[in-house]
Order: C-alpha cells, then sequence, then structure tokens
C-alpha cells in the first residue's frame, strides 16, 4: 500500500461493507485490504494490472448505474457500491472458467474455480493449446526481468504466446523465473519447443556454460 | 504561395481565386473516387487531357480530378459545368465525342446519361438522377466541384471562412457553445455528444491536449470516411483546427489507413497547402493561436480503429484497447486529455460554425441533428456513397435512393454498422435513420455502413461471417472476446455444416450475454451483436437450420 498516501480518502460499499479506500486503489486493492476475496487468475503483485481474464468481473454501482467492471483495473471513487458475487457475475466467472477449461482442464488453479462456480470442464470442445493467455510470463520477463525473451504474437483467435529465440538463447537458462507463474503446463512446453527448434547447438551449449 | 495573416487577407485571396475563374469556362469534373478508379476512370482522365491537348482546348476548358461523386454503381462518373450535365459509365472512347459535342457544343449525348432501369425516363442533369434528387449533399456536395490536391478550389466554394470567423470572432468557449447547440453526434459510431467529449478536455487538467482525426473507417462496408477525406480533406482539416481552437489544443493527429496511397497523399497535400497558408502551423491568420499536424498509418486490423487502441498506436504500442474507467478526454494519448472524433464528425464542424447551430440543427430528428452519410453496398441497385437529412426513413434510403433490390427480389434485411451492427428486416423499412431508434431495434447505426440483403441471404451466413472477421481482426487479449468469439463461431459454423446439437441457439444467447458484458472494449462488448439481432429478427432461420439437420439423411432436402 506504500504507493497510496492516505488511506481514509474515500469509503465505499463491498459486499455490505464499508471500506476506506485512497484515490488511486483499484476496487481489488480496497478488497484485499479489507479481506473480501475477489478470484484472479491474470493478476500479479508485481505486475501492471491488465485485466486480460476478466475472472475479477464485479458489479459496480455508480449513480445508481450497474456495470460489470474488472475489479483488478476499476478505480475506486467515492459511494461506489461493489458486488463481488451476484448472479449475473457468478455466470460470467462459471463460462470465464469453462472457456479456458477448453484450454487447460487440468490446471489446478482452474479446477479449484471450477468447483467454487460450478463450471463444467467439458462445455466447450477441447483446443489445441494450454495456454490461456494470462500474460504472467510475458508481462514479468517485459516488466521485472526487463528482457521481453517471450511476448505475444497475432491478435484475435490465433494470439498465441512465443519465445524470441535470439534473446531467450541468451537470458533463459540463468532465469527460468517465468515457470513458476504459469497456471498451466504451456510455458514450460513453448520453452522446451523453442529450445529444439530454434536454439543451435552452439549457442545454447555457450549459454550454459555461462 | 503568400501567407495570410488576417480575415481580410483571406477574402483577399478568394477574391483573387474567383476572379482568375470565368463561371462560364467549361470544367470537366471526373470522378476520381476510390470506386471509379477501379472502374478504369485513370483512362478517362488521360483521354480528356489528350483529346483537349489535341484540340488545342488548354486554355479554353478545364479538367478537374475530383474525389468520389457517391454514385460508384454508374462509374466513371463525369460532369461537365457549367451545364452540369452528369455523364455515367463514361468509357475513353466517348471523351472525343463528349469534347466535341458537349464542352463545345453545348449539346447532350442521349446515350451517356443516366437512364431510369424501370421507367426508361433520362436525366441529363445530376440533380435529376433518383440517386441524388433524394439526397440532402451537405457534406459531400462540394466534392465534385474540388481538386482534392487544389487549396484554391476549397477556398472557391468559401473554404476556410469558419476557421476565420472561428479564430478571429470568436472565442473557444463560444465555438464549443456552437457545437453544443448544434447538438453534433459522433458519426464514427457511438453518437457520442461531440460537445460533451470537447468540454471534458478542454476542462480536463493539463496544458498538453491533443485531437484526433479517426479515418481508420474498418467498419466492413463503410466507404462514407474515404469519400471524403479523399475528395475534400481540406474540410475536415478546417474542422479539426477549429475543434484543436475550442479545446486549447495545440497539436493534433490523423490517424489513416496504410493501405490506401490516394487518400494518404491527399491528406498530406492538404496539409502543406494550408501550412504555406499559414491556415496551419504557427500564429494561424494572425490570430495567435498556433496548431500543428502528424499524420499516423494505421496496423491494418480492425481493433486499431476503436478509440483508446487507436491512441496506443499513435503513441507507438501495439493497438490493444485498454480500459475507458477514465475516458480517453480526461486521459488519453500518454495519458493527455485527448478529442478524438471521425472524418464525417470533423467535417460537419465548418458547416455549423459558417451557419450557425440553428440552421444546423434545423435538419434531422429530435436527437439526431443534420445529415448523415451512408455507403450502400450488398444486393442494391446503386451501390454508393449517399447522404441524407436524420430522419429520412430506411425505406426510403433503400428504395429511393438506392433503386431497390437488383432481379426484382424481395429484400430480407438491412444490415447496419458492419461487424459489430445488427440487422433489421423488412417490415421495419420505415424506421428513420436516426441514432437512437436504430440503437432501440439492435441495429445501431456504426459509422454508417448499410448492406441490404435479400431473400436469399441466410442470415445464420451472415452472423457467421461477422463474427469469423472478428476472430482475426479483434486484438485476443481479453478472455471474454477473444474465446466467446471463438465458440460462437465454431457454434455457427457447425449449424452451417450440419452438425447441430441441441440447445445450441440458448448456449449462444448465454455467451453472447457473458461477451456483452465481460469484454474489456466496446468491439468485445458489441462483438455479438450482429449474432443478437439475427437471433431476435430471424430465429426461425436458426431453428429450421436445427430442425432439418434433426430429420434422418435421406429425408432432408
Amino acid at each position: 500500500m506504500g504507493k497510496h498516501k492516505k488511506m481514509s480518502d474515500i469509503i465505499i460499499q463491498i459486499d455490505g461493507k464499508e471500506v476506506k479506500a485512497a484515490e488511486g486503489m483499484t476496487v481489488l486493492e480496497a478488497a484485499q485490504s479489507a479481506d473480501i476475496f475477489i478470484p484472479t487468475l491474470c493478476h500479479h503483485e508485481k505486475l501492471e494490472p491488465r485485466g486480460l481474464c476478466r475472472i475479477c468481473t464485479v458489479e459496480a454501482e455508480v449513480r445508481g448505474w450497474t456495470k460489470f467492471v474488472a475489479a483488478c483495473l476499476y478505480p475506486v471513487e467515492q459511494d461506489l457500491v461493489v458486488r463481488t458475487r451476484s448472479e449475473k457475475v457468478d455466470r460470467i466467472r462459471k463460462m470465464i472458467l469453462e472457456f479456458l477449461l477448453a484450454h487447460a482442464p487440468y490446471s489446478p488453479q482452474l479446477q479449484d474455480l471450477a468447483q467454487e462456480y460450478g463450471a463444467d470442464k467439458d462445455r466447450f470442445e477441447k483446443e489445441s493449446s494450454f495456454c490461456i493467455l494470462c500474460g504472467l510470463c510475458v508481462r514479468y520477463c517485459a516488466e521485472v526481468k526487463k528482457k521481453n525473451a517471450v511476448g505475444f504474437v497475432d491478435c484475435g483467435s490465433r494470439r498465441e504466446i512465443r519465445f524470441i529465440p535470439e534473446i531467450a538463447v541468451k537470458e533463459c537458462h540463468s532465469c527460468k523465473e517465468c515457470f513458476a507463474l504459469c497456471p498451466t503446463s504451456y510455458l514450460q512446453a513453448a520453452f522446451v519447443l523453442t529450445e529444439a527448434l530454434a536454439f543451435s547447438k552452439d549457442a545454447s551449449q555457450t549459454a550454459l556454460k555461462k | 504561395m503568400p501567407r495570410i495573416n488576417s480575415a481580410s487577407e483571406l477574402e483577399e485571396l478568394r477574391k483573387g481565386v474567383l476572379s482568375e475563374r470565368d463561371p462560364d469556362k467549361p470544367c470537366i469534373a471526373i470522378c476520381a473516387g476510390m470506386g471509379c478508379l477501379g472502374l478504369g476512370n485513370g483512362r478517362v482522365i488521360s483521354a480528356f487531357e489528350e483529346e483537349v491537348n489535341k484540340k488545342d482546348l488548354k486554355t479554353k476548358v478545364d479538367i478537374r480530378a475530383t474525389g468520389c461523386h457517391g454514385y460508384c454503381e454508374k462509374g466513371p462518373m463525369v460532369v461537365i459545368y457549367p451545364e452540369e450535365i452528369c455523364y455515367v459509365e463514361v468509357t475513353p472512347k466517348d471523351v472525343p465525342e463528349i469534347v466535341s459535342q458537349t464542352v463545345l457544343g453545348k449539346k447532350v449525348i442521349d446515350l451517356l446519361i443516366y437512364t431510369d432501369p424501370d421507367t426508361g425516363e433520362k436525366a441529363a442533369h445530376q440533380s435529376e438522377i433518383p440517386f441524388y434528387k433524394n439526397q440532402m449533399r451537405h457534406i459531400i456536395g462540394n466534392n465534385t466541384k474540388i481538386d482534392p490536391r487544389s487549396i484554391d478550389d476549397y477556398l472557391a466554394v468559401g473554404g476556410y471562412s469558419a476557421l476565420s470567423k472561428s479564430l478571429l470572432e470568436m472565442s473557444p468557449e463560444k465555438v464549443l457553445d456552437e457545437i453544443k447547440k448544434a447538438n453534433l453526434r459522433g458519426r464514427g459510431g457511438g453518437g457520442f455528444r461531440a460537445g460533451r467529449k470537447w468540454e471534458t478536455a478542454r476542462n480536463a487538467p493539463g496544458e498538453e491536449k491533443y485531437v484526433i482525426v479517426n479515418a481508420h473507417e474498418g467498419e466492413l462496408g463503410a466507404f462514407m470516411d474515404r469519400a471524403i477525406f479523399t475528395g475534400n480533406p481540406q474540410s475536415v482539416l478546417e474542422g479539426l483546427i477549429i475543434g484543436a481552437y475550442a479545446v486549447g489544443s495545440h497539436r493534433g493527429f490523423i490517424y489513416t489507413r496504410h493501405d490506401t496511397p490516394q487518400l494518404k497523399n491527399n491528406i498530406d497535400m492538404a496539409l502543406a497547402q494550408a501550412e504555406e497558408y499559414g491556415l496551419l502551423g504557427e500564429n494561424i491568420l494572425g490570430s495567435g493561436f498556433s496548431f500543428n499536424v502528424e499524420v499516423h498509418l494505421d496496423i491494418g486490423i480492425f481493433v486499431s480503429g476503436e478509440s483508446s487502441a487507436l491512441m496506443r498506436s499513435i503513441e507507438g504500442n501495439a493497438p490493444e484497447p485498454r480500459p475507458k474507467y477514465i475516458h480517453t478526454s480526461v486521459k488519453g494519448i500518454w495519458k493527455k486529455p485527448s478529442v478524438l472524433n471521425n472524418v464525417e464528425t470533423w467535417a460537419n464542424v465548418p458547416l455549423i460554425i459558417d451557419n450557425g447551430s440553428e440552421w444546423y440543427a434545423s435538419t434531422g430528428t429530435a436527437r439526431s441533428k443534420g445529415t448523415k452519410l451512408v455507403s450502400l453496398s450488398g444486393n442494391i441497385v446503386n451501390t454508393g456513397v449517399a447522404e441524407v437529412p436524420f430522419g429520412t426513413t430506411i425505406r426510403e434510403i433503400v428504395y429511393g435512393i438506392g433503386g431497390g433490390i437488383p432481379k426484382g427480389k424481395k429484400l430480407k434485411a438491412v444490415h447496419f454498422g458492419g461487424p459489430i451492427g445488427g440487422s433489421i428486416p423488412e417490415s421495419l423499412l420505415d424506421t428513420p435513420l436516426d441514432f437512437d431508434e436504430l440503437a432501440k431495434l439492435g441495429a445501431s447505426i456504426g459509422a454508417g455502413s448499410m448492406l441490404v440483403l435479400d431473400e436469399d441471404t441466410s442470415m445464420v451466413d451472415v452472423a457467421r461471417y461477422f463474427l469469423d472477421f472478428l476472430s482475426n481482426e479483434s486484438c485476443g487479449k481479453c478472455v471474454p472476446c477473444r474465446e466467446g468469439i471463438r465458440q460462437m463461431l465454431k457454434i455457427l459454423t457447425n449449424i452451417r455444416d450440419g452438425k447441430v446439437r441441441e440447445g445450441d441457439i440458448e448456449l449462444l444467447e448465454e455467451i453472447a450475454e457473458v461477451t456483452g458484458a465481460a469484454s474489456l472494449c466496446a468491439l468485445g462488448k458489441t462483438a455479438a451483436d450482429p449474432l443478437r439481432s439475427t437471433l431476435r429478427y430471424f430465429r426461425d432461420e436458426y431453428e429450421t437450420n436445427i430442425e432439418k439437420m434433426k430429420r434422418p439423411a435421406e429425408k432432408r432436402e
């Protein structure tokens, strides 16, 4: 909470409970400070929130208007009323989980949430890629390690993550910190594949020796 | 070119331009818009140039390659001034006859004028052709009179008088007030009040503010913005400078298509000429107000026209939308207040300032003022760009201007707003063109593309087509949009291919609800709109498809 100077600026309501928050805080931060749980998948405290997975969608009521917003991004404001669970919120989360379970049916994190929201892992046909594109690896490599060895490529339904061989060959063997962040088993597979296909023998051996 | 330092110098210059022009001198105005370009107007233009040279008429006849005249169906279009005789589907071999008969002989060539396909009635002048007769061409009307590469042509039709009036006779607040009173609403899709957007940016903290022309025009079937911007770039620029003055911005951006060199060239030329005249740059018209503009090219995917994605793109980042919980008019490009309006919206601004908000608001409906450009395509006799007052019924546009459906077929639906719009059925054709009326029907007007669909169209295919487009043209960043589109597209493909399952329609509706509520940007939130509207009005087509599939194979048609 170091970046928020004053804690008592703004009073909001989350699930009927009054919560003190500071200007510039997000709904997720305010909820966490009051020990109110909102599920997240693409959120990481060391990274800029991006609102990619939308599992943190909550109902926000401002001046009589109710809308569905991503808690990890939505800024608090005076008299904001937040409902972290509602019939529709649960329905949204259930379907988001079902979308993602089509990619990664055995992800423990997804399985736990699926149980909570009654999501059926077989609702949609299985997809070929395990990646749920939460971007934790991409963002961690860019924002914390500042290396950009892994990035998003392409757009729409063709979007995927890919290691940049020229950078990865130099940086990844000694790091691999992103492996632990991955909620599925995709990242490791992508790395091994990159290693096998794109690293020249000499280059990877040189890198290993370092 | 001289630099203009005051209102009187501008009027002097205008007088000079006009005095050199003889209103009785013949002028051949050939459409050089993109539609006619595709129909070979380049050869028609060179044929006219050759003929005029051959007959030694260079000093006696003007040739003007203009922007889009609107009637793409009948291109290449040629208008002969001062009589305003209009020839359609002109080929190079018609050129010698046009020059000798019409330009010199002042005679109308019957074979080349418009003939009504139903009545056989002929029309020699543009204003008598049904396609034009039923329009109100406030914005695009000047296209036939202007060479887009000549600022003098724009001055000759009264150009930059609104800028001069704004900068030298009005305060920024007064300009803003006029725009608000005119109730100018954004033509790009949202129909958001332009005046309110400008005011928010004006009042937002910070010295540095930006104004932007959205000339991305990615909506499928939309081609009116490029008709305005390619044909009359100075009018858009004039609107932008006036907007900058009202907002308090000194730096503007034009975000336009990378795949349309003619558009880019005309914009570049317009900027260079306006700058030379001192209508752009430092101390414009001696008013003390300074403003500069940069041109940026798009990344080529549909989502890069979304306001926050567009702004990220201008910053040099990937064109991915960001949440707009704080409006871009407060935090836009580089987190500075940024006003984004599309081409048509900016082109309306000089009209409002020149004629006053009262005049402007006297056209249209209670809540949609002025005129709207629409681009007609699909199963329609007259493909083209038309401009009508708000309140014109869709029936009048499709039949009165568009000439109805080819081959005597029946109309099934009119689709508005491309991949994030919606369709209305034949029974609702008497709906007026109006932001709110159409939105209520689930077919928001979008940027103004009207895709006309005849009785042979499968509405399931229409919905599938748009989702297929979006699956490639969204950014793919957030789950409800990316995965929702993926799953909806799969189900629709299955329905098309006969691999349908019980409950598919309900599942489609459930996905559409989640995608609509939880996606990050407007693209995702409206991605299911074509599907929703086809389910609303053509549900029986989905059901018939499913019923048909359930029957045993041998009984199928």
